[in-house]
């Protein structure tokens, strides 16, 4: 019964990444074709109901690329990013799984990318992640056994090496579009370019960014990233999600970790009528103008329970240009 | 001590100086330790590393020192212990996400590293922390390696000749010798 014959329409066989390649991702295939590549991140349930997940997926999958499944993200837990992308793989959606290092050691990393890669994912985002503080359960043991660069490189070792990091052999490596974060707009500033630049040489295929909401810090962010030559060695989709309204913004600046809103966004949200709408055009007002800033290959929106509003940011920012990211057919997988 | 912490980041560049002089007498001393036993000086020069490090960096003895690496700023002082530069939580000022009466340990890292000659090594990538080596001494380890390497180097040439000159080294082996020689038969002079 265990024949993966029958089991044919959840299963995404193990094959070889297309030529010039890393993995089978969409994601991966948009970038390289010089698309404008749009990701963006699907609130987790607090649920044990695969439906729910299908429903926060929904609204999502036929304006992306690839959906980011978090990994407890503020240190808040949900259900786990392995269980989320596994559910979107059968369901022929190509999810980017975050690995951050605030929960499980190396033995327990390792296994689950085997074990992801095998679920038919194809991406993966590999995150220190936010300090066991500011969640809902702070008395947690923080373990951070890696940092983000050694689990990038340590990925791209069972990948291009084939080996775990104790030398022992995998015999069939997964394929994996590598993927890190970068957060421009947080201090040490003079120093973010050059840690991005040492994320490339661990491993990083690609960079999503944390929101930017501040473009002059950002423009000069990405003026030291083409400097460095970064732009050419690695995709960078940059960060935007909508506010709810200034109270909102002035909460998620104090109490999430490393957001940085400007004094000047919150003012305009203030000023505005209907601070809703207001903060869902500001947010196209900022995909349209990281668009035009060179060595920027995407965008990836977060929208903290404003889900609704993310593919009508997406096609009212014209992004798409009339593409459809629409899913295949079940059984061809992603 | 946090204050003497700081002021060994600001110190980076006479900091750095000294460590290699330390350097370069640990490996002096390899003889020596090698004689007395590797595992009989462990304890108490960890003892000794504690205290000095201790005081200057808040050092936590992980056993893989990497201080010349990260601009005098020991990256183990980082509550999240990361060894590749600073998280994307770091509040404004330069400020810890976790501990915010202390500053960020890799924005200093990178501060101290500018007035340091050797301050682009913390571009270079670290691995992970060996957890296994905590408590032990890094100056031990950094002895016994480098002189590992120079040993290496010398006997990759003596291997070589063996390997070379096979059949003189069947019939006269002392004049391809594959053995390692003992320091007392080996002329000095010679070898500086
Ligand atoms: S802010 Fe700096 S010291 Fe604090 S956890 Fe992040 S990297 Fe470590």
């Amino acid at each position: 019964m265990t024949n993966s014959d029958t089991l044919e329409p959840f299963l995404r066989p193990y094959e070889p990444p297309p030529e010039g390649h890393v993995s089978g991702s969409r994601l991966e295939r948009v970038l390289r074709s010089g698309r404008f590549a749009v990701t963006a991140e699907l609130n987790p349930p607090d649920s044990a109901d695969p439906a729910d997940v299908y429903e926060a997926a929904r609204p999502l999958g036929e304006v992306v690329d690839a959906i980011n499944a978090t990994d407890a993200s503020g240190a808040n837990c949900h259900m786990s990013s392995i269980g989320i992308s596994a559910l979107l793989t059968r369901a022929g959606y190509g999810p980017v799984y975050q690995i951050s290092c605030r929960d499980r050691n190396r033995i327990a990393i390792q296994g689950d990318v085997l074990g992801a890669a095998a679920m038919g994912v194809r991406n993966v985002l590999c995150l220190t992640g936010d300090g066991v503080g500011v969640g809902d359960q702070p008395g947690a043991k923080p373990v951070f056994d890696f940092d983000s660069i050694t689990l990038l490189r340590t990925i791209r070792t069972m990948r291009d090496q084939g080996v775990f990091l104790s030398g022992r052999k995998i015999t069939n490596p997964p394929h994996l579009f590598l993927g890190a974060a970068e957060n421009p707009c947080i201090e040490p500033h003079d120093w973010r370019p050059d840690r991005l630049a040492k994320k490339v040489e661990a491993g990083a295929d690609f960079i999503q960014t944390n929101y930017i909401f501040d473009i002059p810090l950002f423009e000069k962010f990405m003026n030291r990233v083409r400097d460095l030559g970064m732009d050419k060695k690695v995709f960078i989709l940059a960060g935007v999600g909508p506010l709810a309204s200034a109270k909102a913004a002035r909460w998620m600046r104090s109490n999430v970790p490393g957001i940085h809103i400007p004094d000047s966004v919150i003012a305009r949200m203030e000023g505005a009528e209907k601070p809703a709408a207001e903060g869902k055009k500001i947010c196209i007002e900022l995909i349209q103008r990281i668009r035009e800033i060179q060595g920027v290959s995407g965008v990836h929106v977060m929208a903290y329970r404003r889900e609704h509003q993310v593919s009508e940011i997406i096609i009212e920012s014209g992004v798409l240009e009339g593409r459809h990211a629409k899913r295949k057919s079940r059984k061809r997988g992603e | 001590m946090y204050r003497t912490r700081l002021f060994a980041i600001r110190h980076s560049g006479k900091f750095e100086w000294m460590y290699q002089r330390l350097e370069k007498l640990m490996i002096v001393l390899d003889p020596v330790f090698a004689r007395i036993g590797y595992n009989r000086v462990e304890q108490p020069v960890a003892l000794i590393e504690k205290g000095v490090k201790g005081l200057l960096f808040d050092c936590k003895m992980c056993g893989q020192c990497v201080l010349s690496s990260t601009g005098m700023s020991c990256p183990m002082n980082c509550p999240k212990e990361l060894r590749n530069g600073p998280c994307g939580g770091v509040r404004p000022g330069g400020y810890c996400e976790v501990k915010p009466n202390m500053l960020c340990v890799w924005a200093l890292a990178w501060d101290g590293s500018t007035r340091m000659k050797g301050g682009n090594k913390i571009r270079e990538v670290l691995p992970p922390v060996d957890r296994s080596l905590k408590g032990s001494s890094a100056w031990l380890r950094v002895s016994r390696e480098k002189a590992a390497k120079l040993r290496e180097a010398r006997e990759s040439a003596r291997t070589t000749i063996a390997q070379a000159f096979p059949a003189a080294r069947a019939n006269e082996p002392s004049s391809a010798p594959l053995a390692e020689e003992p320091s007392r038969a080996v002329n000095k002079e010679q070898r500086q």
